[in-house]
């Protein structure tokens, strides 16, 4: 029974993601004054994906690397509250297992694209490990602020006790909630820090040796990875609610990083790092230093 | 299968191969004016990921080795089109020595776009015509590759003027 509802839940999130993405592609268009593609447009593209003849792979890690990448996101799945309804796993300390698993699919797919042995694609590693330790230092900063004040390192917990409307954290902790903002622009690849998949420049760098089938099942690592991160930061400061207030949020979210994402040019990696190292830092630390003497 | 054909002919992920002056045709083509994305085409980045590869205008033989190779290196079904008369029977270029007149003896071309240079509207007809070509199963381009791969290879090596050759093994 409650492998039957994971599958649902994966099925839906899935789905979800990519009516997000069909939509925020439409909603880029809009903003660039065209008429863009219908909104199932990554539905078809998906389906085009996994129905092409043959595929070319460069060898066992490479074949590999999307697998995991996919493994990772659907684990991380299993700890993430949707709205009101409890999580398949939670436990204390749930959000640095949540954390974890997430570095779980940049790491797939750094392994499988480095098979493939093509320069951009170590480039685009390289600038996306390198990444990683800017936004997943701001983040964690930013949620430590709130696991400070409640008092608990469980994802769950700090859903149930912040509760609904006028009661979400991101009033009391608008520091934190803004860096979290910020870091999770990197996280989502959006485009000041769009600097991995920079398809101009290094030809949508890890990404560049896969096709067909692959390329289909990173579609879909994708989608829900959409939603998960958006759902993390939606869980930490967006508060409980329904599970249809919890779509609507993550839709809001994911549509504010799509239209910063839309106003912004990129930036090179050394800017990135030093961006998160420099700004976004002191507003997370400021933070959490005004938790403490809140308290 | 339907399924599979009918996202096919809807999702194109396009490789323009810019050589000559045709390259500036597609700009427009991409952006505001006339948003080829409404139908599902969007540019890629690489030869892997497309599956339209595009040849804007005339094919010196040094490029048209470039071109083989890339064009083998897309995943099946893949779809060639031709823009530009300099990719029927050589255009305006149609007594260079160095060029290459008729692109349909070395990679099966699909569908070709007349003119010199074909405006913007021409380029998204000819786009609306392979959706059409690709939900009915006639563009088989492809196919043909596969299935007279001796005589691609024999025109092949004849104008690169070697023996044999090959685009993928060196």
């Amino acid at each position: 029974m409650v492998i039957l509802e994971f599958f649902l839940v994966l099925i839906g999130i899935t789905a979800l993601g990519l009516l997000y993405g069909g939509i925020a592609r439409k909603w880029s268009a809009r903003i660039q004054r065209r008429y863009g593609p219908p909104f199932y447009q990554n539905f078809l593209d998906v389906f085009k994906l996994l129905g092409k003849k043959n595929t070319k792979s460069h060898g066992v890690m490479f074949a590999l690397g999307p697998v995991i990448a996919f493994t990772g996101i659907i684990l991380s799945l299993f700890f993430l509250p949707l709205g009101n309804s409890r999580p398949l796993l939670s436990f204390e300390g749930d959000i640095f297992v949540l954390f974890y698993l997430l570095v779980i699919a940049p790491l797939g797919m750094a392994l499988g694209a480095g098979e493939a042995a093509n320069p951009n694609a170590t480039i685009g590693i390289a600038r996306g490990l390198t990444l990683m330790l800017g936004y997943e230092l701001i983040f964690f900063l930013s949620a430590i602020a709130v696991m400070v004040k409640f008092n608990t390192a469980s994802l769950w917990k700090i859903v149930e006790i912040q509760g609904t409307f006028p009661k979400w954290n991101l009033f009391p902790f608008f520091l934190s909630a803004f860096a979290g903002l910020i870091a999770l622009q990197g996280m989502m690849g959006e485009k000041p820090f769009d600097l991995i998949v920079a398809p101009h420049e290094i030809a949508s760098g890890p990404m560049v040796e896969y096709n067909g089938k692959y390329l289909g099942l990173l579609q879909l690592y994708h989608a829900i990875a959409i939603v998960v991160e958006t759902g993390l930061f939606v869980n930490v400061f967006l508060g409980g609610g329904s599970i249809l207030t919890f779509i609507l949020k993550t839709f809001f979210v994911f549509m504010l990083a799509v239209t910063i994402d839309n106003i912004m040019p990129r930036f090179r990696i050394g800017q990135a790092v030093k961006f998160y190292w420099k700004y976004p830092l002191i507003i997370s630390l400021l933070g959490i230093l005004v938790v403490f003497i809140w308290r | 299968m339907g399924l599979f054909r009918w996202s096919q002919s809807r999702s194109l992920w396009m490789m323009h191969f810019c050589t000559g002056c045709g390259a500036v045709e597609m700009p427009p083509t991409m952006t505001s004016r006339y948003d080829m994305e409404r139908f599902g085409i969007i540019p890629m980045a690489t030869p892997r990921q497309a599956d339209i590869l595009l040849i804007t205008g005339y094919l010196t033989v040094k490029t048209l080795k470039r071109v083989v190779r890339s064009y083998e290196q897309m995943a099946d079904p893949k779809y060639v089109i031709g823009f530009g008369s300099c990719t029927i029977n050589g255009g305006m270029y149609w007594d260079s020595y160095n060029t290459v007149k008729q692109l349909d003896l070395y990679i099966p071309v699909d569908l070709y776009i007349a003119g010199c240079m074909p405006r913007p509207d021409s380029i998204i007809d000819a786009f609306v015509k392979l959706r059409e070509m690709i939900a009915k199963g006639e563009a088989n381009g492809w196919k043909r590759y596969r299935e007279n791969l001796e005589w691609y290879r024999t025109n092949q090596a004849k104008v690169f003027n070697v023996e044999k050759w090959s685009a993928i093994e060196p």
